[in-house]
């Protein structure tokens, strides 16, 4: 029979590699000079739902909502072994914060017919909120494992999972369908497959294809589909219309946490006092705390 | 009914609350006052009165306690429901969660089921009115995080939600009790299970009492990236015991594996006011700054000049820290003799 499982990744911003050109002199971020990557635990979610078709059978989906440009980390999800891959996007979607997004996923994920596992990274490194994951499983009404780091037994409709803290473990035992979030330690990622990588190289959204077309009047837009979608490599999208949403919950609207304002990070003061890193500098140093009370 | 509420989830774990609850009761109880409300904590579990009455000593004028055995561990299916149910039912301007693994767990659910605006792991939480579109929004929550890498302070409002939701790292705001307990009121709510309930199972649980307790040392050798390796890292061990310190990592250096998880001092770890900080090998990105900027004296050790580290420090040393240690460690041995 096998397990139907939906894997929710998403590509951010490389916020580990911020460079002084990021900042605008404005003092906002200019999203474009980052470079873009596949959220780390969003891959080791992908691998586990691998891992659970290698071992049981059924199908791996991975959707992503984001701007065009995400189909990148849904080539990847294919190198891996994504069976089907979707890019959910529509201008009107911009500016979504959580409660947002986990409504136009619950909805897309709704589009694709029954299921058995959600499975996402415990949380994106761009916002750290760990948000998306539980708000999802409420839309679809489904319980939610978060923090897995192992999948313990998976028989019939039931999965047992370990949860794992800082201080500590749990397992949880859950009825299908459910959503897991699940930590780095969980697995490591599989290499892209040579075969599949060079297969899906060269699989292409709709809004790929426009570019193809633009400027060379020997293509059509739909000549091109039909042949991707016959070599099966066209990744479909996902619009709000074609989702029916309801416009007033999507995007910036249908987000109720504004930013405010937004301060670039101004140092107060920089007043210090400069000791040399010599024997006599740290004597100094030491003398000066145990005046402080701090030592001694 | 007031729609002024400032609610706070009390979490508990085995029977004991959770720190940071009462740490959140504390700032609730400055938020109510903002507001003319009044502060609320709300408890489920089993047995767990005694907690509802201690909420009173940080402010609480009503506790809502929701007790049963089958509440007695945190169950996402149940809790959330229960959650929902207050929630919808009370329209608490305000609820504050802690940012644990509970609260993590919990606080999205309530929030998207409720559609409040909810903001992970806020350093700071105030009440002012707005203008926002042009439009005039009196008495929001205002609530502040670092964000994008720690490039920015962003602060996140949600204006027309009626419920406003933020959670909030242990440690980062202060613990302080009333000098006198208020004469609360304490609601009991009953439970009436549903079968989704037990959609969910807790099998077995095991856990450690953490070793270390960063907020109550009184000197922290904390390292950063800089240090360059695990290694690296004993050279802080070696100063920290010297000192009677306990040893910190930024989170770049628990995410390279040079120090574990518990010990990350920051936004998404651990915030401390120690007496000494001593900042070995770290730039002073914001989301450790927010950790750690509280401490009483800091001294930073880097080898770049411009490292930020140096414009929130007492004292700093430029230099390489894998000299500057041992020579410090020297130093002090011998001035101690």
């Amino acid at each position: 029979m096998g397990y139907r499982s939906i894997v929710l990744v998403k590509q951010v911003p490389d916020t580990a590699n911020i460079s002084g050109e990021v900042m605008k002199p404005d003092g906002t971020v200019n999203r474009a000079a980052l470079p873009a990557i596949f959220n780390p635990e969003d891959r080791i979610a992908l691998e586990i739902a691998l891992q659970v078709k290698d071992r049981h059978g059924g199908e791996v989906i991975a959707l992503t909502m984001g701007p065009p440009k995400a189909s990148e980390i849904l080539r990847e999800c294919l190198y891996m072994g994504a069976d089907r891959v979707y890019l959910i996007s529509d201008r009107k979607f911009a500016g979504a914060d959580t409660l947002a997004t986990s409504y136009v996923l619950s909805e897309a994920i709704k589009k694709l017919g029954d299921f058995d596992f959600v499975f996402a990274g415990r949380q994106a490194i761009d916002g750290d909120t760990a948000q998306v994951g539980p708000q999802t499983a409420e839309k679809l009404g489904i319980p939610q494992i978060t923090y897995v780091d192992q999948i313990v037994e998976l028989n019939g409709k039931v999965v047992t999972a370990r949860r794992r803290f800082d201080n500590g473990y749990e397992i949880v035992r859950s009825q299908l369908p459910a959503l897991l979030t699940v930590i780095q330690e969980a697995a490591e990622p599989r290499p892209f497959k040579a075969t599949r990588l060079m297969t899906y190289k060269s699989a292409k959204s709709l809004m790929e294809l426009e570019k193809m077309v633009e400027g060379n009047p020997l293509l059509s837009r739909e000549d091109l589909r039909h042949e991707y979608e016959e070599r099966g490599l066209f990744i479909p999208t996902l619009t709000m219309d074609e989702l029916k949403l309801d416009e007033s919950r999507c995007g910036h609207s249908g987000s109720p946490t504004k930013v405010f304002k937004v301060e670039s990070v101004v140092l107060a003061g920089g007043e210090h006092e400069k000791f040399e890193p010599t024997r006599e500098g740290l004597d100094r140093l030491i003398t000066k705390l145990m005046e402080d009370r701090i030592f001694g | 009914m007031t729609a002024n509420q400032v609610w706070v989830f009390v979490e508990q774990r085995d029977g004991k609350p959770a720190d940071v609850s009462f740490e959140l009761l504390s700032k609730g109880r400055k938020l109510a006052e903002s507001l003319k409300g009044d502060l609320k904590s709300v408890i489920i579990g089993h047995h767990v009165k005694d907690i509802a009455r201690e909420t009173f000593s940080f402010g609480a004028k009503e506790a809502l306690v929701v007790d049963h055995e089958a509440l007695e561990h945190y169950n996402t299916m149940a809790y959330s429901r229960i959650m929902n149910e207050l929630v919808t039912e009370h329209q608490p301007r305000i609820v504050l969660y802690g940012a644990t693994p509970i609260g993590r767990d919990l606080a999205p659910r309530v929030a998207s089921f409720t559609r409040s605006g909810l903001t992970a792991d806020c350093t700071d939480l105030q009440i002012s009115d707005v203008t926002y579109l042009k439009k005039q929004y009196p008495k929001l929550l205002l609530q502040i995080r670092p964000a994008f890498g720690g490039n920015i302070i962003a602060t996140i409002i949600s204006p027309d939600s009626p419920v406003q939701m933020a959670t909030v790292r242990e440690g980062v705001m202060e613990m302080v009790p009333l000098k006198k307990p208020v004469n609360g009121k304490l609601t009991e709510i009953p439970y009436r299970p549903t079968p989704e309930d037990r959609l969910i199972e807790v099998m077995e649980r095991h856990y450690a009492e953490s070793k270390v307790n960063l907020k109550v040392a009184p000197i922290i050798v904390a390292g950063g990236y800089g240090m360059g390796s695990k290694e690296n890292f004993q050279l802080l061990y070696e100063l920290a015991h010297v000192l009677g310190a306990e040893v910190a990592g930024t989170r770049a250096a628990v995410d390279a594996g040079f120090i574990e998880r518990e010990r990350q001092v920051g936004q998404t770890g651990v915030t401390v006011r120690p007496k000494l900080y001593i900042a070995c090998g770290i730039s002073g990105a914001i989301q450790h700054r927010a950790g750690m900027q509280e401490s009483q004296k800091i001294i930073a050790i880097n080898n770049d000049p411009d490292a930020p580290i140096f414009e929130i420090c007492h004292y700093g040393i430029v230099g390489d820290v894998m000299e500057v240690i041992p020579r410090f460690i020297e130093v002090y041995k011998h001035k101690l003799k």
